[in-house]
């Protein structure tokens, strides 16, 4: 693998996760257990989808097959798709929501962070517009958490209930593979160890406040996602947001 | 329009020598242009038929949210999918501001939301109208906000300080969803395929007439109209705001390429006016009663959301306080 082929399959998964966790979001429309919430989760649902047109604009350049950033989007199926498993699961309640949003929000913060201060300009510099969301994505799921956590009984049954159903996915958060190591290794991704260590650190932290019990380290982990093995769930997230570019093929314009 | 039929409790407009001292004064404050502030003496039917206009006016625009909400998940590109998720972000925002405003009254915004649970508030009829196409979302943005904006930009005037300076804030937003929703027909005709120029018209004959009816039923014989207008809660008939949307509309709709379903619509040269055809407007009270296409829908929804996010309000409720006994403690 070259360095080119390694930063465009990186910058997929990026864009990847930021879209399909964003259109979990948008599923949420309307359904949200208060207005302010309805507010909130559309202004992180937007962030997230204008963040991924961004990589994708870049991993469009890079692929310079002719296809744009819409084509990556809209034209691809679930086995090129390079999404972290975490964001393709489904809503179910508001513990589940916003423990998904948490465990996505610390790793996405701490790459962010690294990512900042990349060799390749052009990822620094998208990614210093996406970390100044991003800190103010992850300060709000931390928050969540801990009300939820902290709150009532039934909340504590809840949070806890989302901790356990989600954690099988958050390995693969920090587990590299040989695209985080060469990302790792040029200068642009975070050192796997380094995000290892922050993302633990915090979640610890977070999940100790919100009186939760996080899963032990060495739990079994689902991966698969970063080489587009996914769950069952992905197809009909796509069969949904693709349908208009699937159905009407020749349509240029929209 | 987002609010249509408010009940002002008036049988007729009383004079000014019928009212009482007080009454009086409000009516020549209203009468001098003064804007009435939250703090300031007012006739409690004018208080309960404010905070029945605005709570429709919230209500609409959180109900308004479902059928974009529909589409949401599935628009055609990135650029598109932004702007819709922008323009329901702002729909949320809005309906924050106006309960806000709606609460200067000393109304409830829980019990108001109550109140639309329980089919007993109403909000824009147009929102019980199924989206079924992607061009609704332009014909929703062109035609409905461009309905809303022109009783809209009316209302910055009412008399109602508050309710006022929340229109003033909201016209910005709903022109730029208008002109957006517009581009997005204009570039489907222009550089579209047949499809899509055929979901286009769709749409168009689909929302023609449910937008004419966003004004309400004529209001010349109307107590409640003329009750609003004396108190310049409402600032000009529906019947005049009917006309001036489609007279700025039609223009726009030739501009595209496009009809709409009404044979009687033409320019009147001796009135400088379109001539428009009869409202349906017995579809107009069947809706309004609850019988449109998706009004069970619609309902079903925010209610279930309201219901189902009980124990997250409880659970916030709970920690803040514990939080403020830790600091206390502390």
């Amino acid at each position: 693998m070259t360095q080119k082929e390694a930063l465009t399959e990186y910058l997929l998964r990026l864009a990847d996760s930021d879209m399909i966790l964003g259109q979990r979001l948008c599923e949420l429309c309307g359904k949200a257990p208060a207005l302010e919430e309805e507010m909130a989760l559309m202004n992180v649902a937007l962030d997230l989808v204008g963040q991924a047109r961004n990589w994708y604009e870049y991993a469009a350049e890079l692929i310079d097959d002719g296809r744009d950033a819409d084509k990556l989007a809209f034209r691809r199926d679930a086995h090129d798709y390079r999404n972290l498993l975490l964001t393709e699961q489904p809503n179910e309640d508001y513990a589940v929501t916003m423990g998904r949003q948490f465990f996505y929000d610390a790793w996405h913060y701490f790459t962010l962070k690294s990512l900042v201060n990349a060799s390749d300009e052009r990822v620094a510099a998208i990614a210093a517009k996406a970390l100044k969301e991003v800190t103010y994505h992850l300060r709000r799921s931390s928050e969540w958490v801990k009300r939820l956590g902290d709150g009532t009984e039934e909340s504590h049954r809840r949070m806890q209930d989302a901790v356990d159903i989600l954690w099988r996915f958050t390995g693969e958060l920090i587990t590299p593979d040989k695209t985080d190591q060469l990302m790792a290794e040029a200068g642009i991704g975070p050192d796997p160890e380094q995000l290892k260590e922050d993302w633990r650190g915090l979640v610890k932290e977070v999940l100790e406040e919100a009186t939760l019990t996080p899963q032990p380290d060495d739990a079994w982990m689902y991966l698969g996602g970063k080489r587009g093995e996914h769950t069952e769930h992905l197809g009909f997230i796509l069969a949904e947001m693709q349908f208009l570019q699937r159905a009407y093929p020749d349509a240029t314009t929209w | 329009m987002y609010a249509q039929l408010v009940e002002t409790g008036a049988k007729r407009v009383k004079s000014l020598d019928e009212m009482s001292p007080e009454e009086r004064a409000f009516q020549e404050k209203i009468d001098a242009e003064v804007k009435i502030e939250p703090k300031n003496w007012m006739p409690e039917g004018y208080r309960k038929t404010l905070v029945r206009q605005i709570s429709q006016h919230a209500h609409s625009e959180v109900v308004g949210m479902l059928p974009e909400g529909n589409w949401v998940t599935r628009a055609p590109t990135l650029k598109r999918k932004l702007q819709l998720m922008a323009k329901i972000q702002d729909e949320a925002g809005h309906g924050l501001y106006l309960y806000s405003a709606m609460e200067t009254l000393g109304a409830d915004r829980d019990e108001e939301i109550e109140k639309l649970h329980e089919g007993k508030a109403k909000y824009s009829s147009i929102f019980n109208y199924p989206t079924l196409n992607w061009a609704d979302m332009g014909a929703v943005g062109w035609l409905v906000d461009g309905a809303a904006i022109v009783n809209q930009v009316v209302l910055q005037r009412t008399s109602y300080g508050p309710y006022s300076r929340a229109m003033i804030r909201i016209c910005k937003e709903e022109s730029f969803h208008q002109r957006q929703g517009y581009q997005i027909l204009l570039d489907m005709m222009r550089e579209g395929t047949e499809e899509q120029k055929q979901m286009v018209q769709d749409a168009i004959n689909r929302l023609w007439w449910p937008a004419l009816m966003m004004f309400g039923p004529h209001d010349d014989e109307s107590p409640n109209s003329q009750q609003s207008m004396a108190w310049k809660i409402k600032r000009k008939s529906n019947d005049e705001l009917r006309q001036m949307f489609i007279d700025q509309t039609v223009p726009q709709l030739e501009f595209l390429g496009c009809t709409a379903p009404d044979p009687d619509l033409k320019w009147n040269e001796e009135r400088g006016h379109y001539d428009f055809g009869e409202i349906n407007w017995q579809e107009f009270y069947d809706v309004l009663k609850g019988n449109g296409p998706c009004n069970r829908e619609r309902i079903n929804t925010r209610k279930k959301a309201i219901e189902e996010g009980a124990w997250v309000r409880e659970a916030a409720v709970a920690y803040a306080k514990k939080q403020k006994q830790r600091a206390e403690a502390a």
